[in-house]
């Protein structure tokens, strides 16, 4: 082989492998959700229309060979099933609304210390960054349960509380769907605030001064300059705390009671102890769908607004 | 109003001293950490001026606005306006409103809303503050983008937005800092006009950061002139030129040669001066307060020294030089001759002439000469 082959060859071989790279830059997080998003969800969305059989596994197969003819199988009395049997609605819609109070409620807490966290100096930044980032470092159960010794009836509150004399009899927290919004927006907090912080740190201080002088009070300003330029931040943050939080299970299932109606336990029931995989399936089909159309119409609202303005 | 006599109509409030300033800034300093920013700062300014700051980059020229509008706090001295000690008032209470330096245009915004701001803050009504914004859109030219954001405008559009947004509440003071930087010349010199013409109509005050000196001449009642945050010299714009105290502000003001000697010479109506640096002996016709021997600096701006090919009659005030290099401007051409101790010396020659049979060119053994009353002696 002549030198200036080897040479060609290669650069032939380098730029294939530079376009190799670029895919597989781009392909690796493609493949990720394929094989991880789309997939599970295919088979998901496969089981919704099987029909539920004491079996291994425990639903029917869609397709038959039948008479030398292929058959698709398709029931779509799971998804009837849970129009028919109004706790799934009222399962759907309470955890909506606890969805809906919870990141509420995260975003009045979080705000706060997000901005107080951008606006302070540079070294306490960093500590308090920390401390928002710290419980992530021990399981997320561990955290939970610890909520039970706080909130039970002769836990660490009820306990102060009636040493102090406030209350005679303990105040029942536990099992109610005030434990649930506890255990919610502590665990959920973390994701309102940091990207309320990473929008924050980026509001020109030039702004509030140019708010200022015009006339405008702290308040005011507020109101007018701060809420709406980190508009971006809230929405991002809500997002992170309400998405999560529709389909959430563990928590309403440790601390609430059995009057907390929430879709992740009945998913949870469906499979674990109903064994009911389409109808789960279904559960979880719908859920999806629930939570994917507003997103779609809030990014498009956003593409709209960004358009608009650039 | 109170005022004795209007600046406009020529009084000069600042020599007469016949009314109390508007502005009274006392010993005023701001350090950040060890680093002193402005340096016990004292300066009165008086109602209806148009005070320009000038001054090197980084020299404390936005720190002394942001201290006036109340967005730095003073490490020491106090502010005064109208009267009133600004030392508690916060910025949103002040009788100021400030042009920044980056603008801070709000970003979410159209031009029409950012301009129109300060008067809905005080609660002027939406038909009011439309028409108002509508008048100072067309003053500054941008009746065609109110509806556009910030981020849609090119930088000198912007400019005047924030020009356009600080001038709408007609404030008792208003501070600008570098308001005509990123406009073309035309449309900067009709904005010019336009802010004397604001300044008359309403009697507000100004206070204009600018790095460009000519700016600072033509629209200026006074000029500050800076130097690593202390004020190093006040006056009116041709005092400052005609008479700088320093070879600081000689130098920043305009360009001008300055030639290092000692005092040869020193007596009740003249002075001399030997400089090496130009082998001659400068001759001065007034009286300077100094010793014999004394170090001095002789300055003297470009156009008032002449060339010729004769030596100059006299036994002073002339240097012998080659024509180094020569820049033909239109109005005027630039010589730098090079003297023999290796001193660049500049002359500006106007070309009255379409066509010079008798021109200067390279290479050409000349004189520098001029009159005994054209520079000034400086001590430092
Ligand atoms: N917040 C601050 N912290 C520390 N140093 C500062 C701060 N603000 C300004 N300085 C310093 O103070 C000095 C004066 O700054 P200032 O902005 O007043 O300069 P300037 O005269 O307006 O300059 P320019 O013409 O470039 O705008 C500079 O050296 C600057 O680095
Ligand atoms: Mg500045």
């Amino acid at each position: 082989m002549s030198k200036t082959n080897g040479i060609s060859i290669g650069r032939r071989i380098f730029n294939r492998i530079g376009t190799y790279g670029r895919s597989l830059v781009i392909g690796v997080p493609l493949w990720w959700l394929i094989i991880f998003f789309l997939i599970p969800f295919a088979v998901v969305f496969k089981i919704s229309f099987a029909e539920s059989l004491i079996a291994r596994p425990p639903y029917s197969k869609l397709l038959e060979w039948k008479d030398g003819l292929m058959v698709l199988k398709l029931h779509l009395s799971n998804y009837g099933y849970l129009i028919d049997d109004d706790l799934y609605i009222l399962a759907y819609w309470s955890s909506i609304k606890v969805a809906f109070f919870s990141t509420l409620i995260a975003l009045l807490i979080a705000y706060p210390m997000a901005y107080y966290i951008a606006r302070t100096t540079e070294r306490r930044r960093g500590v308090l960054l920390m401390l928002i980032i710290l419980p992530f470092w021990t399981s997320f159960l561990l955290r939970v349960y610890a909520w039970i010794g706080i909130l039970k009836t002769n836990g660490i509150i009820n306990n102060v509380l009636m040493s102090l004399g406030i209350t005679s009899e303990p105040i029942v927290m536990m099992q109610t769907n005030f434990a649930v919004y506890v255990g919610i927006v502590y665990t959920y907090l973390p994701f309102m605030i940091l990207p309320l912080f990473t929008n924050l740190v980026k509001l020109d201080n030039s702004l509030l001064e140019a708010s200022a002088d015009l006339g405008a009070s702290p308040i005011t300003t507020f109101f007018k300059v701060t809420l709406p330029l980190s508009m971006p931040g809230m929405i991002a943050g809500s997002m992170l705390v309400f998405i999560p939080v529709v389909g959430e299970f563990v928590i309403p299932a440790l601390l609430g009671g059995p009057d907390t109606l929430m879709i992740g336990k009945v998913l949870w029931n469906e499979f674990f102890s109903n064994r009911d995989w389409p109808v789960a399936s279904a559960v979880a089909i719908v859920m999806l769908v629930l939570l994917i159309v507003p997103i779609v119409l809030m990014r498009n609202a956003q593409q709209a607004s960004a358009g608009a303005s650039s | 109003m109170d005022t004795p006599q209007k600046i406009a109509n020529g009084a000069k409030p600042w020599i007469e001293q016949a009314e109390t300033p508007f502005i009274r800034i006392s010993n005023l300093t701001k350090k950040f950490g060890e680093f002193t920013a402005v340096d016990n700062i004292t300066l009165d300014i008086y109602r209806e001026e148009l005070f320009c700051l000038l001054g090197g980059s980084g020299c404390g020229k936005s720190t002394l606005l942001r201290m006036l509008a109340g967005f730095e706090n003073p490490t020491s001295g106090r502010v005064e306006i109208d009267g009133q000690d600004m030392a508690n008032v916060p910025a949103y209470a002040r009788p100021t409103n400030m042009m920044f330096q980056s603008y801070a245009l709000f970003p979410h915004m159209t031009v029409e809303k950012n301009v129109a701001y300060g008067l809905m803050r005080d609660g002027v009504s939406k038909s009011d503050a439309a028409d108002q914004v509508a008048d100072m859109l067309n003053l500054v030219q941008l009746s065609e983008f109110a509806k556009r954001k910030p981020e849609q405008l090119s930088g000198g559009q912007r400019q005047r937005v924030a020009l356009a947004r600080s001038l709408i509440k007609k404030p008792k003071l208003l501070l600008l800092d570098e308001p005509l930087g990123a406009l073309d010349k035309k449309l900067r010199e009709e904005t010019q006009f336009e802010l004397i013409n604001i300044q008359e109509s309403l009697g507000v005050t100004f206070i204009v950061v600018t790095h460009d000196q000519e700016e600072a001449m033509t629209l200026s009642t006074r000029i500050g002139v800076m130097d690593q945050g202390e004020i190093v010299q006040v006056g009116e714009p041709h005092e400052v030129y005609e008479f700088p105290q320093t070879r600081f502000v000689a130098d920043f003001i305009g360009s001008v040669n300055i030639f290092e000697g000692r005092v040869s010479a020193d007596a009740t109506d003249y002075v001399r001066i030997h400089s090496q640096e130009g082998d001659c002996d400068i001759h001065v016709s007034h009286g300077v307060s100094c010793t014999e021997n004394q170090k001095l600096w002789f300055a003297i701006r470009p156009e008032k020294l002449t060339i010729s090919r004769e030596k100059p009659r006299g036994k002073f005030n002339f240097v012998k030089g080659v024509i180094d290099e020569i820049a033909y401007q239109g109005n005027l051409s630039v010589y730098r001759i090079k003297l023999a101790s290796g001193k660049i010396v500049r002359v500006t020659k106007s070309n009255r002439a379409r066509h010079d049979g008798d021109a200067f060119s390279w290479d050409d053994n000349v004189y520098v000469s001029w009159d005994e009353a054209a520079g000034v002696v400086l001590a430092q």
